[in-house]
């Protein structure tokens, strides 16, 4: 018994705000493209190679299950390719073409259609990919590079970036480059206080224009807020969950760095490293995997925030983002169950409020 | 209203108004029809009973169908003329089911019956107006059609102090209660003040959509000679004209879920309803015509139009010039919550406060290839006006968990459709949970027929039980008798025996 199949009759309203699904991925699209442009240029041809090969395989992927399930493909919605285009924002620009290939397949069958498709998976799709890679394949996706911008004297023209993308060569030191947040990392692993770490000359900086390393997509933080920026603007996310996010990280991180800043890394070297504005912005924002109201948003956004700065203090890993998106995705449901919106003329709990006489 | 509540955006949506250029259009009102069907039930509630028979002659105004039961209203004649059929129609109603309707053949001399007005209403007993109310037939013209008589005596039972008019009219491209507040605003504040003494209420707020700067400035004007009557412009937002909405809006004050807005001293009364108490005390005219907006982009002439009640849609069309272009889709009401017509041959009636021929650009409200799966976007949670989760209910209702619809509070949907409309995905949860309150409500009926049932097996059980007991009962009692006449009567011969041996 389908409540739609109601014969010809359409049920009010019989007008519509004119929003839809694909207009709201294209609007996420949208505001990425800076920040991807500014990425594919400082990296260069092998890191356009895996966007490219991120995109197509997400939608082949995607064209397989649906076609494999009996179902109509739906590609236009343009869900699968914000998933494959948040994924190679996230992967190392020089990763080789197999990690584009493997985390398609991650993210669109494991994280999204075996759950039965758009809007039913648990955990964000792109962030599943993610984590799977990096654990399973820890030093492909470390491997950083130097900003190469296109044109400039050093960087790989296309037939040699065709060989980087397929072979995946140790880069030469030259070109490989630490992280602010692996170096951090490491310092702090072999007993060298940060203020040290910090003090040498080679030693990673942060860059709000974006001039470091870093995955494909995280590095340019000011395009990447503008474009988060202008999602807040259209309406396409709430304050909530990105304001909360990045709360989430500065507080603690501004507390313990002004306790002692040997050992913690202060705001400015949290916020402007990492994913933590692309995480705020676009991925804990994903309507699927967060909550629906907006206290849950924020409560949301905290534990995210909160978790990655804990995962990045004294986790194994350099970064937390993706292992902090996915564990409060985990808890989005339970927060949605305890956080509803009150309903009008009752109480929380769902009795009826008190008549109070005018 | 906590802090929180204060940072979380607003409830409702802002859809394009549409109301000009017919809202600015002169009243044009329509010549008498040839035939009208005037439906007996027009309002919440029992049907009226019919006391006319076929063939009788009837004037304007006269009682066609007198209310039965609690909850109804009395149904007159649009115009003089002959009752020609008593009989089912087709209902303004998507399903197109008939309805029981007093069909009347106009002599085309529209001669009104005598009526009984009043020149000083605050004279008379506030029990008084509810009755005069009542016998005009008066119904709340908003779109809820209760029988208004039944809420002003609710009113004054319940000793309200405030009186809301609704004057919000938030549905897109209606805009009848506008045209009335500019043309009629003397009418309408002079139904207010009979109202406020027909209930007992210190003061009347008159909330208006600030989208209507006319309607305002005429009401103003007016109501400044009143101090008790007060205009109050309210934000234009979707569907700030809901009763529960606008008491918030106009007063602070939460109706409780399961109540009235009486409990918390307030009525609410749709102007188009005051200016219609206000003729049915002054000059007797019980209600039978109305203001009806005719619109969209489908038809040559929109604008208001004053209509008999009993004609039909297709003859309002037609007076106003008819289409433009063939329409795509007929409604009944607002584009937000009227109802869709299959075709337009259906009569006006109390409660229609549009006539919309929308163009397929307008009614682009469903996706043809069927909805998209939901992307929990929670646009719906943002715009519910009752602090509902659209998007949990109709995951629910899509795996037809009625009473998990139930629990995230199905109940307390007003069907206002602010979710449908913002729905990226398109999917038509109005749809959703008006099924499942017809499916609710059947259930709920199958149960009372059931147990109806059980009560009546039992007490037939217990009749059965009762006489084969009260039979056995009688029987023993007889027996009992007979053996005791037997006794008696041994006796007696016992006693006679030896008398007669004796007399022997």
């Amino acid at each position: 018994m389908n409540p739609i199949s109601a014969g010809d009759v359409i049920a009010s309203p019989h007008a519509h705000g004119g929003g839809s699904v694909c207009m709201t991925m294209r609007r996420v699209m949208f505001a990425l493209t800076p920040a991807t442009l500014f990425g594919l240029w400082l990296f260069g041809w092998p890191a356009i190679n895996l966007f490219v090969i991120s995109l197509g395989s997400c939608l082949l992927f995607e064209l397989i299950s649906q076609l494999l399930m009996g179902k109509s493909p739906t590609l236009g919605d343009g869900s699968a390719l914000l998933t494959g285009w948040l994924l190679a924002l996230t992967l190392p620009p020089w990763a080789p073409w197999w990690t584009g290939v493997v985390g398609g397949f991650i993210a669109i069958v494991i994280g999204k259609q075996v759950f039965g498709g758009l809007g039913q998976n648990l955990f964000n799709p792109a962030m599943v990919a993610r984590v799977a890679l990096l654990v399973s394949f820890p030093v492909v996706m470390t491997q950083w590079v130097a900003p190469q911008p296109l044109g400039s004297p050093a960087a790989p023209g296309f037939v040699e970036s065709v060989r980087i993308t397929l072979t995946a060569p140790p880069l030469p030191d030259a070109v490989a480059s630490a992280s602010l947040l692996g170096h951090a990392k490491t310092e702090q692993s072999r007993g060298v206080d940060l203020v040290k770490a910090f003090a040498s000359p080679t030693a990673p900086v942060t860059s709000p224009v974006g001039l470091r390393a870093g995955s494909l997509g995280e590095s340019a933080s000011l395009l990447l807020l503008a474009g988060g920026l202008y999602l807040l603007f259209v309406k396409v996310i709430g304050w909530q969950t990105p304001l909360a996010v990045l709360a989430g990280i500065a507080v603690p991180a501004a507390i313990a760095h002004g306790l002692d800043p040997t050992h913690y890394l202060g705001v400015g070297a949290h916020l402007l490293s990492g994913a933590a504005i692309l995480g705020a912005f676009f991925i804990a924002t994903d309507y699927v995997t967060s909550p629906n109201t907006a206290a849950g948003q924020l409560i949301f956004g905290l534990g995210v925030g909160l978790l990655t700065w804990i995962i990045r203090t004294w986790g194994g890993y350099p970064e937390g983002m993706a292992f902090a998106v996915l564990l409060m995705n985990a808890l989005a449901p339970v927060i949605d169950r305890y956080l509803k919106p009150r309903i009008l003329g009752r109480r929380r709990d769902g009795r009826e409020l008190e008549p109070a006489q005018s | 209203m906590g802090f929180m509540e204060r940072l979380i955006p607003h409830w409702g949506v802002h859809p394009d108004d549409r109301k000009r250029p017919a809202a600015d259009a002169p009243v044009r009102r329509m010549p008498m029809p040839t035939r009208l069907y005037v439906p007996l039930l027009q309002h919440i509630g029992a049907p009226a009973r019919p006391i006319v028979l076929v063939g009788q002659h009837v004037f304007k105004g006269q009682l066609l169908a007198e209310p039965q039961g609690m909850v109804s209203a009395a149904i007159h004649a649009p115009t003089s003329g002959t009752v020609v059929a008593i009989g089912e129609i087709v209902a303004p109603h998507p399903s197109g089911l008939p309805l029981v309707a007093v069909t009347i053949e106009a002599d085309g001399e529209d001669r009104w019956a005598d009526l009984v007005g009043c020149n000083d209403p605050f004279a008379l007993d506030p029990q008084e107006i509810a009755r005069r109310v009542a016998k005009a037939g008066v119904v709340g013209m908003g779109g809820a059609t209760f029988p208004s008589a039944v809420k002003l005596a609710g009113g004054l039972r319940a000793k309200i102090s405030t009186l809301i008019a609704n004057g919000g009219e938030c549905e897109p491209y209606l805009s009848c209660d506008d045209r009335l507040m500019r043309d009629r605003a003397a009418d309408i504040v002079d139904g207010i003040r009979i109202v406020l003494h027909a209930t007992g209420a210190r003061e009347a707020l008159v909330g208006i959509e600030d989208n209507k700067p006319e309607a305002i400035a005429a009401m103003q004007q007016v109501a400044a000679a009143f101090p008790e009557v007060r205009v109050r412009p309210v934000p234009t937002r979707y569907p700030m004209g809901s009763d529960r909405q606008l008491i918030m809006e106009l007063t602070g004050c939460e109706v409780p879920a399961d109540s009235r807005a009486f409990d918390v001293g307030i009525l609410v009364h749709n102007v188009g309803t005051l200016a219609a108490v206000r003729a049915a005390i002054r000059f007797g005219q019980p209600l039978v015509s109305r203001l009806v907006t005719l619109n969209g982009g489908a038809l040559r002439a929109p604008g208001n139009i004053e209509v008999p009640i009993g004609a039909l849609a297709e003859e309002v069309i037609a007076f106003a010039n008819g289409f433009k272009e063939t329409p795509a889709r007929l409604v009944l009401g607002g584009p937000m919550m009227g109802i869709q017509l299959p075709h337009a041959r259906v009569p006006v009636v109390k409660s229609t406060s549009g006539i919309l021929a929308l163009t397929a650009a307008e009614a682009a409200g469903q996706n043809l290839r069927g909805p998209e799966p939901c992307i929990r976007c929670g646009s719906c949670v943002r715009a519910c006006p009752v602090g509902l989760l659209p998007l949990e209910m109709a995951r629910r209702i899509a795996s037809a968990d009625f009473s998990g619809a139930v629990d995230f509070g199905l109940k307390d949907c007003i069907a206002c459709g602010c979710c449908a409309y913002v729905c990226p995905a398109r999917i038509p949860l109005v749809q959703y949970f008006n099924h499942t309150k017809g499916e609710l409500a059947a259930l709920e009926r199958a149960k009372l027929r059931a147990e109806a049932t059980k009560k009546l097996v039992a007490a037939r059980a217990e009749r059965i039980e009762r006489e084969t007991r009260e039979k056995a009962e009688t029987a023993a009692r007889r027996k009992a008798d007979r053996d005791a006449a037997k006794k008696a009567a041994a006796a007696a011969a016992a006693a006679a025996a030896p008398s007669e041996e004796t007399a022997a």
